[in-house]
Parts: structure tokens; sequence; C-alpha cells
């Protein structure tokens, strides 16, 4: 039986029919494909009035495929296909094909455009000849969450789940939870002292009776999808029993190995070979750092094993493999700071008085290296100038091209300490200031009023190379001073670059294991930018923070909250629907060849030793088609994404090809290659 | 009435004919390793035309009724106008034409030529070979003036194409060349009337791999090997071991002959149903189980391990494969297709 299709060509005002003639391709989309029973133009079909029309026409015509030729089914798949359903045609007959970011949008030329947009109406219309009617299944949701960092969106999140009473899973790759934040000395713009924000946070998520806490652990491998995800996480050995370890601190107190700690001091401070990396840390279970114990160095020592009161410590201690499931996953993995020895140009490494960001947080520190006094490398003098360079790694071609946005304000804070806590002169020296959330803008003329000294110019080298007998003995900021239009040599103590963040360095690899892309810089690619920021491409995976790209405490706050609601909503709800569009294996002709057995990423393929055939685990399987483009023998099937569709719709697209211009032409074959060339659809 | 027609046709001898084209000839050799059961085959048709064995001209067969030969096994590729002529008279005077071995099934060795010009091909048989002696650089003519008249060579085409690309083919018989038992039973399923359905391959639709008896694991390869550089054991996958072994997937019916004495499987039975470019799938399939996530050290495992890409993975198919042969010129010009 032949299908009646109807096909709707949208205007979406003059997003397409500004450059896609839209009314001819629906005339001509009536007149030229087989099977179309209507084909109409409308000026939004996505308004209420244009999805009733598609569901008069299911109704009155009795249409068996409908085509809507729009914009991304990103935006609208959903609500066509809801409009069938309304009609009662199953929704996976109908056909959302792209010609507004794929083709107006992209055009130049209405011709073209327009050209383009029959063929893609065209590939549609052939496509969706083939398309099955097919139900999407329900699934339970796992009410347990996943939390994959334990900075200030995570515990964020957690807390909020865990309040509202379900439980999480908490998992932070360091030995304690706190993030970045730890580090901090003051917030801005409102200078609340960072650790005292944050401390009872991490004592409350440490404490809560829902919370299950996995610290020095690494998630390894997500399979499932939204509702039942099952997560590997491999615990590190601590080297050091958590059930018996009470977190007196007698070992860190006895341990005779002082190591320079690269990690929360940023190389300011010192930490024992086992440590707990600041006083706070939840949980107080101190980590034998293996590099640098003696003990694992040199066979001796076991000084802490030989004090501990409880005898947790434990040099045998493997790395631990644990298996959970749960229903969501949140990504709140947060930053890395920029490399700045990549800048050589500033001095970072080889001019001791050239500090990062990081570097100055933790000097400002009451509980920092210097107790929080602000000196030179020498530790004694204090500087009577300091020069503070924005965008050190940030809107930069040559190293990030994007805006860290907190570097302005954490300036602004570091001025003002300076300024309070010294009697140095403090140097700004911005291409832009961006101080644009709630009291930022205050707080910029706060600092103005303090008398901080601001030079708008991107800073082109720091050197110790001194032209004039003043410059001796200081660092030399040459800037070009673009308020003044001058060149402009300022001889200061202290150096503080504003290094930028930038995604973690195995935020690809991580994204990848649950199913989510990043952007070009590197971080994590939201569903919607706008209207759906936390969730992703992957249902049940969300993000929060500065994974998702650079912002403050409370944007990470908010998102942390933010994603900790959309879980909710799925656990409350407590099933899903996924979509029934899964791959499957004819086992007749499957000859258990193994190539699809580790290919597919979400774990769905299992391998029946007896049968000697492989098999598609549906409840697992996502549908992304790895395995039906891999299968050499072409005996698995995608639902939805069948050969006969896709070739059908690589025809559909290809409708006005020359046949005789194929490449064969012209070769002197005297039978007409348009008789005899099998079709692309042939048996 | 049934009983009476089935009579009928056994008392009256079948009509059988046999072409050989473009290709070895490997196949009508494959025709006599069925043994003593070409006596069968004697006593159940009567051979009409069979040049290599069988003294028949071309005249007789235009002279034939059409659809008077019940069976024709063509065997082959079409590279010249001769080749074109008697495909299409075949097809005219035959109920069931079937696609004989792999050149007429998907161009087979010969149709790797699609990968270089007339030109070219010309180039490499009269001038370039080693020992070839042309001082005067001859080349096949078309036509050549002689004094009693011109003399005609079937023309040369520049692309070989493949049975069913110049006429419509009822049965594909796969195999570089067929096996003769699947020969054999190919032969039984048309005496007998057990034909699948029109357009089918004759053969079963699985792999290699099911008739392979070695062991199969996970698949993770660091380096593609050359047969010459392991030496394999009777139990491991070749494809583990890092040959390219082709079973996986090339069409069953061989009874893994090859990956069975050591040798990977090369693909002659080309591909399963519903497959529609051998080369790619199996490109898709190996590409995915190396075992490296870094571009360029997977770049240098294909680069070092497969150095002829086309001749590994279109070796039997490139004629009949979606690319048919080297790009000559684009498509697209605004009309639709007939």
């Amino acid at each position: 039986m032949a299908e009646k299709l109807g096909i709707y060509v949208c205007h979406c005002g003059s997003n397409i029919a500004g450059m896609v003639d839209v009314e001819e391709v629906a005339r001509w989309a009536g007149k030229q494909i087989a099977d179309v029973a209507v084909a109409r133009d409308y000026k939004f079909m996505c308004s209420s009035l244009g999805q009733q029309m598609i569901e008069e026409d299911i109704r009155k015509l009795g249409l068996t495929r409908v085509v809507v030729a729009a914009c991304s089914p990103h935006l609208h798949e959903k609500t066509f296909r809801r409009a069938c359903a309304n009609a009662k045609l199953n929704p996976y007959l109908c056909q959302l094909t792209n010609i507004r970011e794929h083709c107006s949008w992209v055009s130049t030329d209405r011709e073209a455009a327009t050209a383009k947009a029959k063929a893609l109406v065209y590939a549609a219309a052939e496509r969706v000849k083939w398309q099955q009617p097919l139900e999407p299944m329900p699934v339970k949701v796992n009410p347990r969450t996943l939390v994959v960092g334990g900075g200030i969106a995570g515990l964020q999140a957690t807390l909020e789940l865990a309040d509202a009473g379900y439980e999480v899973y908490l998992v932070e790759r360091s030995p304690s939870i706190g993030g970045h934040m730890a580090q901090f000395d003051k917030t801005f713009p409102t200078l609340d002292c960072s650790a005292c924000i944050l401390t009872p946070k991490m004592s409350e998520v440490g404490q809560h009776e829902r919370v299950r806490m996995l610290t020095y652990s690494e998630l390894e491998e997500v399979s499932g999808s939204v509702g039942h995800f099952r997560v590997k996480i491999r615990k590190k050995a601590r080297y050091v029993d958590e059930n018996l370890c009470t977190g007196c601190g007698i070992c860190v107190e006895k341990c005779p190995r002082k190591v320079i700690d690269h990690e929360f001091e940023a190389g300011l401070g010192y930490r024992k070979a086992i440590y707990t990396p600041f006083p706070q840390a939840v949980p107080r279970i101190p980590v034998i750092d293996t590099q640098a114990c003696i003990y694992f160095e040199r066979g001796k020592c076991r000084a802490c094993e030989k004090v501990c009161p409880t005898n947790a410590i434990a040099f045998d201690q493997k790395d631990e493999t644990i298996e959970i499931d749960v229903g969501n996953i949140i990504l709140a993995t947060g930053w890395k700071m920029f490399d700045c020895r990549r800048l050589p140009q500033y001095g970072y490494g080889r001019l001791p008085n050239v500090y990062t960001n990081l570097e100055f947080e933790r000097l400002c520190n009451a509980a920092g290296p210097t107790g929080g006094k602000i000196v030179l490398r020498d530790r004694k003098t204090e500087p009577r100038s300091v020069a503070i360079i924005h965008c050190v790694g940030s809107r930069d071609v040559k190293t990030n091209e994007y805006c860290s946005a907190v570097c302005c304000m954490a300036a602004l804070k570091f001025g003002h300490l300076v300024l309070e806590k010294t009697k140095a002169k403090v140097y700004s020296f911005y291409i832009d200031m961006r101080t644009n959330q709630k009291g930022y803008e205050e707080f910029y003329q706060r600092l103005l009023e303090e008398g901080m000294i601001f030079v708008r110019g991107k800073v082109a080298e720091v050197t110790d190379a001194a032209r004039l007998p003043s410059e001796h003995g200081q660092l030399i900021v040459q800037v070009e001073d673009t308020l003044l239009g001058k060149q402009r040599r300022i001889p200061v103590d202290m150096v503080i670059l504003m290094g930028a963040m930038e995604p973690q360095a195995d935020a690809k690899e991580l994204g990848l294991k649950c199913g989510i892309s990043c952007s070009m810089a590197g971080w994590y690619t939201e569903r919607h930018p706008k209207l759906d920021p936390v969730a992703t491409m992957t249902d049940g995976v969300f993000v929060a923070g500065v994974c998702q790209g650079p912002k403050d405490i409370p944007a990470s706050v908010a998102q942390g909250a933010a994603a900790a609601a959309r879980v909710q909503a799925l656990i409350t709800k407590g099933t899903v629907m996924i979509e029934p569009v899964v791959a499957s294996i004819n086992e007749e002709a499957c000859s258990g060849c193994r190539i699809c057995n580790n290919l597919c990423p979400f774990n769905a393929i299992e391998y029946d030793e007896d049968k000697g055939v492989s098999r598609v685990i549906t409840a697992m399987c996502k549908g992304c088609g790895t395995c039906v483009a891999a299968c050499p023998a072409g005996v698995i099937s995608g639902a939805h994404f069948s050969n006969q569709q896709i070739l059908a719709e690589i025809q559909g697209a290809l409708w006005d090809a020359n046949p005789n211009g194929n490449g064969l032409g012209g070769d002197g074959h005297a039978s007409s290659a348009g008789d005899t060339q099998p079709s692309l659809v042939a048996g | 009435m049934t009983t009476t027609a089935t009579q009928e046709t056994t008392k009256t001898k079948g009509k059988l004919a046999l072409y050989w084209a473009a290709s070895c000839g490997g196949c009508e050799i494959a025709v006599l390793a069925i043994n003593e059961k070409i006596l069968d085959v004697a006593a159940a048709f009567d051979i009409v035309f069979w040049p290599v064995a069988v003294d028949a001209k071309v005249r007789d067969v235009e002279k034939m009724p059409d659809k008077s030969i019940d069976v024709c096994l063509f065997n082959g590729g079409i590279r010249t106008s001769e080749q074109e002529y008697m495909a299409q008279l075949l097809r005219k005077k035959s109920k069931v034409l079937v696609a004989f071995g792999s050149c007429a099934h998907e161009g087979c060795i010969p149709g790797l030529a699609n990968l270089s010009s007339r030109e070219e091909v010309f180039e490499a048989a009269y001038a370039q070979g080693d020992s070839t002696e042309n001082p005067d650089g001859v080349r096949p003519q078309h036509e050549t003036p002689m004094p009693e008249g011109p003399l005609y060579l079937p023309v040369f085409y520049d692309t070989l194409k493949t049975l069913d690309q110049t006429v419509p083919v009822d049965y594909y018989l796969p195999g570089c060349p067929p096996e003769a038992e699947n020969i054999w039973a190919a032969i039984t399923a048309i005496l007998e009337g057990k034909l699948p359905p029109a357009g089918s391959v004759i053969g079963p639709n699985t792999t290699v791999c099911d008739e392979c008896p070695r062991k199969r694991t996970e698949k993770k390869i660091k380096k593609f090997l050359r047969t010459y550089q392991v030496k394999p054991d009777e139990k491991t996958c070749l494809l583990e071991l890092g040959l390219v072994c082709c079973g996986i997937a090339t069409r069953a019916g061989c009874g893994a002959l090859c990956p069975k004495v050591n040798s990977p499987c090369i693909g002659c039975h080309g591909p399963n149903d519903g497959v529609h470019d051998y080369g790619a799938r199996l490109m898709s399939a190996l590409a995915s189980v190396i075992d490296s996530q870094d571009p360029e050290e997977i770049d240098q495992i294909i680069r070092e391990g497969i150095p002829d890409p086309v001749g590994t993975f279109y070796r039997f198919s490139l004629a009949g494969s979606q690319l048919r042969r080297r790009k000559k010129q684009v498509a697209g010009n605004g009309v639709k297709r007939g």
C-alpha cells in the first residue's frame, strides 16, 4: 500500500523564508515527490496553529507519514512528534528535516538554498516511507545519584539531594572534598572568608547519613542509561584504613619526610609524606604519597605505623574497584589552573617574584604558608609595589580565546588585600574590566577609591633587565597604556599573573565515559546554552560548575542546585521513557566474529558462548549505531536508522544526480548505464 | 496435471550454456572439479554452448529462440564490446542467468584495473612490462585497415563492469572460483526447481567465521602483520594475531578453507546479504578494533600494516562496489533520475 505523505515547510518568520523560497519548495514537493497527499508552507509550523494544521490533515486526509521541514530536531522534534501522536499517528512516522541551521542560516545564495531545501525535503520524504512505528520503553529511575567532583558545585548538588531525602554517592579525586574554594582566602565582592562559608558545607556532607563519600577515587567506567547507570569507581589506595583511622594526625606529625606541596599549597608550602591536604579536610583521613614516602622508596621507616594508636596504617592496601548503581549522574569536575610558564614573556618560573593567582591566594590565606603575610619569595620583604596582570591565558588566540570570567573580580580582591595588608602601591593591567554581576561594579568603584591604579593595556613583558638605575633590583612591567597612548615601563617588587581557568586535562575522556561532548575549548556542552544549561545531550547526565564553562562561586552554586533539582524531578517521576531507537542483531546471520563486543560505549553487547553469537541488551543500548556500522557481516540493524532508511535518504538527497555523470559516463559502454545500474537500495 | 508436468520436465532435457568473459579461466576448471557428477549434469542438460569445451558458434546462439536456454552459467566481468554483446545475447536467450564466480559477481582481480584508465592499462601491458619489447609502440586498435578490407578487434572499455551492471542477473554463485560442492548444490537446486528468490546469492547468509574452527575473543589490534611475519598456531583467530583476515566480512560457504590452513581469508565470496559495499564494511570493522586512541598511532598502524588498502579491502569487489572505479567526473545536474 502506498503511503500518504504530508509535507510541511516552515517559514520560521524570515529565518528560513528570508533565504529559501519556501512556497516554491512546498509547491514543488507536492508535484515532484511520489505519494505526497498534501504539501503546505506556514509562517510558524511550531505554533499551536501550525501543529493543529498537521493534526487536522492526519485526521481528514488519513496521512500515514509526516515530513516537517523546519529547524533542528534538537528544538522541535518532540513538538511535531507530539502533534502526530495527538492525531493518533505513531510519532516515529514523523521526520523533521533541518532547513534552517543546515540550509538558510548557512547560505548566501537564495537559488542554491532553495535547491538544497528541496534536496533535504526529498531525502526526508524518501526516508520517512521506510520508517517503522516504534514505542518508547519505560525504565524505572534508581533514586540514587552520583555526583562527580567535591568542589562547591558538587557539594551544593549533593546537599540538595541528600537533604531532599535521596542517597548520593560523592566521588572526589583528591583526598579531601572542598575543591579550589578551600584554597582561597576571601571571596569577592563581599570579602567573606572562603573557608568560613565552605567548611560548614564540607562537614555537613561528611556527616550526612545519606551521602556516601568516595574521596581519593576516580570514575572508571559508566554503562547503562538514564534511570539505571552502572558505574565503576576506582578507589585509590590511601594506605590508611578508613574504618580504623580516627584522624588524630599523629602520623602526620611524626612522619620524617617533608616535601613541597604542589597541590593544595600551590608549591609555596610543605606537606609530609603522609598528609591531609589541609587542617579542615573532610574526611580527616590522611593519605600516603608513595612518591615521597621513605618506606615506599627504601623499604624502611614505617614511623607512621609505629605511632598510629589504632593500627590504621595499611602499607599493603591496593586500589579497589567499586561498582554502584545510580539513576542519574552530575558532573561537577571543575577546572585546572593555566600553566603560566606557557607565556615566558611574563617570567613565571624564571623570575622569583612573579606569582600566579593561586599562589597569591595561598600567600594571603591566614592558614597559608606565610600565615597570611604578603611577602616576596625571600619570605621576609614586604613588597612596596605590586602589579596584577589580567587575562594571562585568557582572551588570547594563542592560548585560550575565552574569558575566564572571574579574574577581573579576583584581581580587584587581590588589590584590596594588598592595600589592606601592606603599604604597597597596586597596579592592575587590564584589557577590559568585567564586573557584571550583583555588587561587582560597586566593588570596582570601591577599589578605585581605595587607590588601586588601573592601566588599560595588555602587558608585553615582565623583565628584570633594568634600563635605568632606578629600575635595578625590580621587575619591570612593559606595557602599552592604551588610554595614554604610549609605552610605559613600570618597576614593581611583585607581579601577580591572573592565570586562566582551563578544563581538566581528562575532561574529554570523562565526558566520553558519560556520553557527553566538550566545546572546542574543552568545557562540557550543555543541552541548550540558554534554556537547558545543566542538562546534557545524554539523558540522566547533568553538569554543574566550572566544568561547563568559567564561572564564579555564586553561579557554580546555582548550577549545583539546578542540577540537583533536575535530578529530583526525574526521581520523583519514578520512570522515564527511553527512546526505542536501539540496535538488534540477527542471530541467525551472526557468525560470532566478536568485532562488535568491545566497541559498544555502553557495554550493551554480550557474547553468548554456547550459541556463538553476540546479542544486544536492549535496556542498555542507546542506539548510537557504532555496532551497526562496524558489523562486517551487516547483520546488526539500528531501529529508526536501518540501511534502507539511510540509503533511501541519500537517494532522495541526490534526486537530481545525473546517472551519466557518476564517473562511469563516456567509457564507451554501449548499454545504457541508467537501465542497468543497480539501484542504491537494491535488495 | 502436476504429475504430468513434472514427468515432462524430467523427460525433456534442459539446455545449459556456459560462457567465459573477463576472467582467468579458473571458473571453467571449477566446473570440472565436480568430478564424475559432470556426467549427471550431462544427463540432465544438453550443453548447447560452452566455447571452452564444446564446439559451437555465436551465430548458433543467435539463431536460438529467446529464453530457450534454461540456465546460463556466465563467468567473468565485462571489459570489451564482445563480452558485452555476449552478455546481452545470453541474457536474451536464457531463462536463468547465473553470475558464476567472483568476476561476474563483483569484478574480482580484473576489476582492480578500474584504478587505472584504459591508456594506463595498455601502457602497462604493451610498454612497461619487463618482458615487453614493443619499439614501435603498437597498441590494440579497434579497426585495422588491410588490403582485403578492415579488420576489427573488440573495443576495450575504460571500466570493467560486473555482469549485473551490464544485464539483469538472476542468481550469483560466489567464489574465486566457486567450490565444487557449491556448484553441485546450485545445479541440484536448479534441477529440482528449489531455487531461492531471484536476485539471491546462492549460499549461506553468514560469514566465514561461522565455519572457522579457530577460537575468537574480543578483538584488540595493535599491529597488522603480513603473512610472512607471523607463524599462526592452530587455534587463535588469525585476525587477533594481526593478520588481515577478511573472514569476518565474507560470506560463508567455503568451509573456511583458507583459515583452516593458516592463511587469512581474502574475501572471494564477497559480502553478506544487505551489505552494500564489502570493502567499506570490512574497513569500518577493522578500524573499530584498532587498539589505540591516538590518531597518529592509528594512522601509523594502518600505514605500516596495510600498505595496499584498495587491494586489501576491495581485492574482489572494486568493480561491484559503490565507488566502482577511480573518479572520472562529478554528478548532480538538476534532472530527476529516470
